[in-house]
């Protein structure tokens, strides 16, 4: 199927308008760009005033997890959805994904790497709240140990299973839970106490990022093929 | 010209090649691996532009989970296409 787009040719005098077209476009944006003078001082100065209400000390935590932290929770309702789309039908047992392979240069390697990205994807996790880092980096930092892990055959993720299917609603239903939880304290959605914000957000974060590296392994272990059809793969 | 200049024309200059020869590659794999490099590429420029959140989450989902997503498609299609061309070899999903 990939033959044919690489045929189709559009003929000389539409592809030259088409260019034109297209650099007369990107000409007009770098040009409004460019006049409309220095761009707007944004809302910095009212988060940096803000900042130590919100419980931690990095200014992108706190707008992702307190003062804008509606957003963050419909991101991770976005991802729960991705996960139901491409979860294994429940009670289906799956097939092995990949023949355990008997590389020992890799299991070696995996030996030595995985234990290691997961001490620094909790660091990540950890230091959120004062540097960069967070929720979404640590758990794409653990799915790539999943992917790891799950690229020797040795282990397999099934996400059909119950548990698995809990863990990858967790940072949705704990992020809920807790915003509907100080709710009943402050009588607003999402209004965090300030005394407990930092812990309510590490709290927050650490299921977020369970459920993202679930969510992500779970999109990788879904385009694999099966083992029968790969036994002399690339 | 300061070096810090000369380092993000240089980046600049190299993610709009990188994006270029990605979109034009025919071979499926040759692509997939330019948009990885672009993806690392990229991660340096969020750097440079002082949005380190941005880069570690770029290098991570960019440039390392969707190029293994990408792999895993490709060597999909690959394991599909297998059976109809035997004879020909392997390495014809371009």
């Amino acid at each position: 199927m990939f033959h044919k787009l690489d045929g189709a040719k559009l003929p000389l005098g539409l592809r030259l308008i088409c260019s034109a077209a297209i650099a007369a476009l990107t000409a007009v944006l770098i040009a409004i760009v460019i006049l409309s003078g220095p761009a707007a001082p944004g809302l910095q100065a009212e988060v940096a005033a803000q900042l130590a209400r919100s419980g931690v000390d990095n200014p992108v935590t706190a707008v992702l997890l307190n003062f804008r932290s509606y957003d963050t929770l419909l991101e991770v309702a976005v991802l729960l959805v991705v996960a139901v789309a491409t979860m294994p039908a429940p009670g289906r047992r799956l097939r092995p994904a990949l023949a355990p392979t008997g590389d020992m240069v890799l299991i070696g390697l995996i030996d030595l790497v995985v234990p290691v990205v997961v001490v620094v994807g909790a660091y990540l996790l950890w230091v959120g709240a004062y540097a960069p880092g967070g929720a979404f980096q640590a758990g794409a930092l653990l799915a790539g140990a999943g992917v790891l892990v799950s690229i020797t055959g040795r282990f397999q993720f099934s996400f059909g299973a119950l548990p698995a299917r809990a863990i990858l609603a967790l940072g949705l239903l704990t992020f809920t839970v807790t915003a509907a939880a100080v709710a009943l304290q402050t009588g607003v959605f999402f209004q965090y106490p300030t005394a407990a914000a930092g812990v309510l957000i590490l709290f927050i974060e650490a299921a977020a990022t369970i459920s993202i590296a679930a969510t992500l392994v779970l999109l990788y272990g879904s385009l694999v093929p099966p083992a029968r059809e790969q036994e002399s793969g690339p | 010209m300061d070096s810090g200049f000369l380092i993000d024309l240089v980046l600049a200059a190299g993610v709009l090649i990188l994006a270029w020869l990605s979109l034009v590659a025919t071979n499926l794999f040759k692509a997939i691996v330019l948009f990885i490099s672009l993806g690392l590429l990229v991660t340096v420029v969020w750097v440079r532009l002082g949005a380190v959140d941005v880069a570690i989450a770029e290098a991570a989902i960019g440039a390392g989970l969707t190029g293994a997503l990408l792999l895993a498609a490709w060597r999909r299609l690959w394991s599909q296409r297998r059976p109809v061309r035997d004879a020909s070899g392997g390495d014809n999903v371009s």
